[in-house]
């Protein structure tokens, strides 16, 4: 099943910047880029390998594709690679309602929706939002959103940040708040699709980071759907969090959390049980959720 | 030896009002070199007078300021829409009133197919006059179970699709979750599907494939046979990709010695930024011809009223479903608008609530302030709920409008009691209010979303019929000679081409409608019956029983 992200948000919120943030540091994956249309700086210059019409290779195995009006057919065409990319972001056109792009993707055999992350440029979302024209998109575009991701922080005061994330924590309420300077934020916590612990941790816990995370070690025979159920809407401060448990009869199952958005499949791999969870340094509930994950 | 010809008629409708009506047209290379009586031509020279038309009517030739030449590729599937219409053959295929009418019809379809597994195809389904019924895979199983089976919906937002097209999908399982998928009690997809993101997983494996808004070579030749047979000598194509291999193609057949009308196709918006649109635009233009007048931006800000997807100002939709959707972004819209105006090239924009309106008169008014130009004729399409106010502001700004009258007898009646309620619906199509107001105006089919026939869409302005024989909106309704010049010369306007085509006029381009009665003569309610005989288009006579 090849995971697919849409990345939503209105026009200048910096979903190209996280894009291409997310590449710089891709953590080794090859990921897919679709855009609507290549804008004027789809992909930073020194990133680009090659470009023609349609696809623009980037370094590290990556692409970008421009999808125009038909966006499954491009799915579609990435799916019959012969190398299929490791991970797809859809980067929505800023009046798209992301949520609707995911549901979509739902349809077609062979992809799995990971998330909704959208981006909202914390100087403006509040007056964007009260817009005649696109306040209720961009109410749309939050609503549904798994992650979103408060980026230009470094342009308000604290109190102004505090300000917009209490009204998130109303208009998107699936949402875990992640805030950003330039879309800088852990490729872990933006897909769900990071193969080992590892990169996770290095690239949260150094010193300056706003976040943290922790591996957790599952016992051999708890509910999969539970313990994932739990970690998204138990209140533990989880931005994000994957990885494998076994479960009593011995099935093996890989979890996948981000915001309230919860998904466990049966999986053939043979790692080790360990979940990596993922979130804000003071928010993310360690001790409480190793105490849970005990119990259940 | 003769250099030019002499057309006699019963009569000529010039629409030029120094000589409203006239008997001869003289014609010299596929330009009209005088018009008067015979004696008038006379001092040209050696002529040849020609007499087929001395019974007919003579009008300039239609102008439909707003089709797609893919009714053309249509009209290879198999017909399945409620009303009577007309093939590019000619031959009028009776409107289905039942299901079972549907299914058989489709089943007669089937008997003609070779290739066991090819797909059937169907378009114009428009279950809103079959009380809203919903068609089920089931149902459509009834005609095959082995083959797909796919039926385009008359909004061509939605479809309907037998189990086996649903299970080459893959969509023939439990799990399914999006709002464009209802799903029976069985937890299976009913086979309907809503919206161009449901409908693509799905249309390639029942003939409709992703790039049917393109006609394809056969399409557009059938295109311009339903030209002729309606009167029409030049027609928009709006939208098109307009890919280089798509233009290449139109350019090559448009040219072909007996390809009937002129074509002009409107780049749709979507797959460049503003800046590469321009540019692109730009050289389409350097490549059209005679019969292919390329160079124009088609945007489309929203969605349509009757899918609840066109943006609406308050109080919204009448039964409180969510206002629509934008397809532009406002910032996306006001930077072509000002590279367009910069550029000197014309920009159509698809609106149909008043918010959308309301978006692209304010962005453009914008636009105007930073590239002051006195004669954009930029136009709003559809444009179907606009307020007085609003047309006042775009006769201020010098704004055309391309009203969607054929709609307004097609879903009136469902606007006055579904969408929008009766008063909003009663207004829909302001044809009186716009000419008032002094915006210049057409009126159109949107071909196939509704037949192409200016004669026919002239005659939903002039009487404001719906189909369920109701009189809406009395007011809006206009005269027999105003809408007469909407489907000519106000067409023509809107698209740059008042100077050539529109009026039977010394030096314009030789286009003419050839009728068997006289439009201003028949009365109002009878427009709509009035034979076309066929066209001539640049001096070439084109009658609709040879084609």
């Amino acid at each position: 099943m090849l995971p697919v992200t849409t990345i939503g948000g209105y026009l200048g919120s910096g979903k190209t910047t996280l894009v291409n943030h997310l590449l710089r540091n891709n953590g080794g994956l090859r990921l897919a880029i679709l855009v609507n249309e290549f804008g004027e700086l789809p992909i930073d210059e020194d990133l680009i390998e090659s470009q023609d019409e349609d696809v623009i290779s980037i370094a590290g195995g990556c692409i970008c594709c421009s999808y125009g009006n038909d966006m499954m057919a491009a799915l579609g065409d990435l799916a019959e690679m012969a190398a299929p990319p490791d991970h797809v972001l859809i980067e929505a056109s800023g009046v798209a309602i992301p949520s609707a792009i995911l549901a979509a993707v739902g349809l077609l055999d062979g992809f799995r929706g990971d998330g909704i992350v959208v981006v909202a440029d914390a100087e403006t979302v509040q007056k964007l939002a009260k817009d005649d024209y696109v306040g209720d998109t961009i109410e749309r575009q939050l609503i549904d959103a798994d992650l979103v991701i408060l980026n230009k922080i470094d342009l308000v005061t604290d109190e102004a940040k505090a300000v917009t994330e209490n009204w998130l924590s109303s208009s998107a309420p699936s949402a875990s708040v992640v805030p950003a300077e330039r879309g800088q934020v852990p490729i872990g916590l933006v897909l769900g699709a990071v193969q080992e612990g590892r990169e996770y941790l290095a690239e949260t816990n150094h010193e300056g980071s706003p976040f943290e995370s922790f591996v957790l070690k599952p016992h051999g025979d708890l509910s999969a759907e539970k313990l994932a159920e739990q970690l998204a809407i138990g209140g533990y401060g989880v931005v994000r969090a994957k990885g494998f448990v076994t479960e009593k009869d011995g099935m093996r199952k890989l979890i996948h959390v981000v915001g309230q958005r919860w998904q466990a499949s049966p999986t053939e791999d043979e790692n080790e049980p360990a979940v990596v969870c993922i979130g804000l340094k003071q928010q993310l509930k360690r001790a409480e959720i190793e105490s849970f994950a005990s119990k259940i | 030896m003769s250099d030019f010809r002499v057309y006699a008629a019963k009569k000529v409708i010039t629409m030029d009002p120094n000589r409203p009506v006239a008997t001869h047209i003289a014609v010299r290379d596929g330009r009209i070199l005088g018009v008067g009586q015979l004696s008038d031509l006379e001092p040209w020279g050696d002529y040849e007078l020609d007499d087929r038309f001395a019974d007919k009517v003579i009008m300039p030739g239609l102008i439909e300021g707003h089709s797609h030449t893919m009714e053309g590729t249509l009209w290879t599937k198999t017909y399945c829409g409620y009303f009577d219409r007309m093939d590019p053959h000619g031959k009028t295929w009776t409107g289905m009133k039942t299901l079972d009418a549907v299914l058989d019809r489709l089943r007669e379809a089937e008997a003609e197919l070779e290739d066991p597994n090819a797909p059937i195809t169907g378009w114009q389904l428009d279950p809103i006059y079959m009380d809203n019924m919903k068609v089920s895979r089931h149902d459509l199983d009834k005609v095959s179970t082995t083959r797909p089976i796919g039926i385009l919906h008359a909004s061509g937002h939605i479809m309907n699709v037998n189990s086996k097209a649903l299970e080459m999908a893959g969509l023939l399982k439990t799990g399914n979750n999006h709002p464009g998928v209802p799903l029976g009690e069985d937890g299976l997809p009913t086979g309907e599907l809503k919206g161009p993101d449901v409908m693509t997983p799905v249309g390639p494996h029942v003939g409709l494939n992703r790039s049917l808004t393109d006609a394809d070579e056969q399409g557009i030749r059938d295109f311009a046979k339903l030209c002729v047979r309606t009167g029409v000598t030049t027609a928009t194509d709006l939208a098109a990709r307009l890919t280089d291999e798509g233009v290449d193609m139109m350019v090559r057949v448009t040219s072909e010695k007996d390809f009937p009308a002129c074509i002009m196709p409107f780049r749709f918006f979507l797959g460049l930024t503003p800046k590469e649109l321009i540019e692109n635009v730009k050289g389409l233009k350097e490549r059209s011809t005679d019969r292919l007048r390329l160079g124009q931006i088609k945007i489309v800000a929203d969605g349509s009223i009757q899918g609840f997807s066109a943006r609406l100002r308050w109080p919204g939709y009448h039964n409180g479903a969510p206002n629509g959707l934008w397809y532009v972004s406002p910032e996306q819209m006001s930077e072509i608008y000002h590279l367009a105006l910069e550029a000197g090239i014309l920009v159509h924009t698809h609106t149909n609530g008043d918010q959308a309106t309301q978006l692209a008169i304010e962005k453009l008014g914008a636009a105007l302030q930073a590239h002051p130009s006195r004669d954009h004729r930029f136009t709003l399409q559809h444009c179907q709920l606009a307020d007085a106010a609003q047309f006042r502001k775009m006769a201020k700004l010098g704004m055309c409008v391309n009203l969607f009258a054929n709609h307004h007898f097609y879903w009136g009646d469902e606007h006055y009691r579904l969408t929008v309620g009766p008063d909003r619906a009663e207004r829909m199509n302001a044809c009186r209010t716009a000419l008032d107001s002094g915006v210049p105006m057409a009126i159109h089919s949107d071909a196939p979303i509704t037949p192409l026939g200016p004669l026919f869409t002239a005659w939903c302005a002039v009487n404001r019929i719906t189909a369920s024989g109701r009189v809406q909106g009395h007011n809006e309704r206009i005269a027999v000679d105003e809408a007469l010049y909407a489907i000519t010369l106000g067409a023509a306007y809107t698209l740059h081409l008042d100077g050539e085509v529109g009026s039977i006029e010394v030096g314009k381009r030789a286009d003419f409608a050839i009728l068997e009665d006289d439009p201003t003569e028949v009365g109002g309610d009878k427009l709509k019956d009035i034979e076309v005989w066929g066209t001539v288009q640049g001096g070439r006579v084109f009658p609709a029983a040879d084609l």
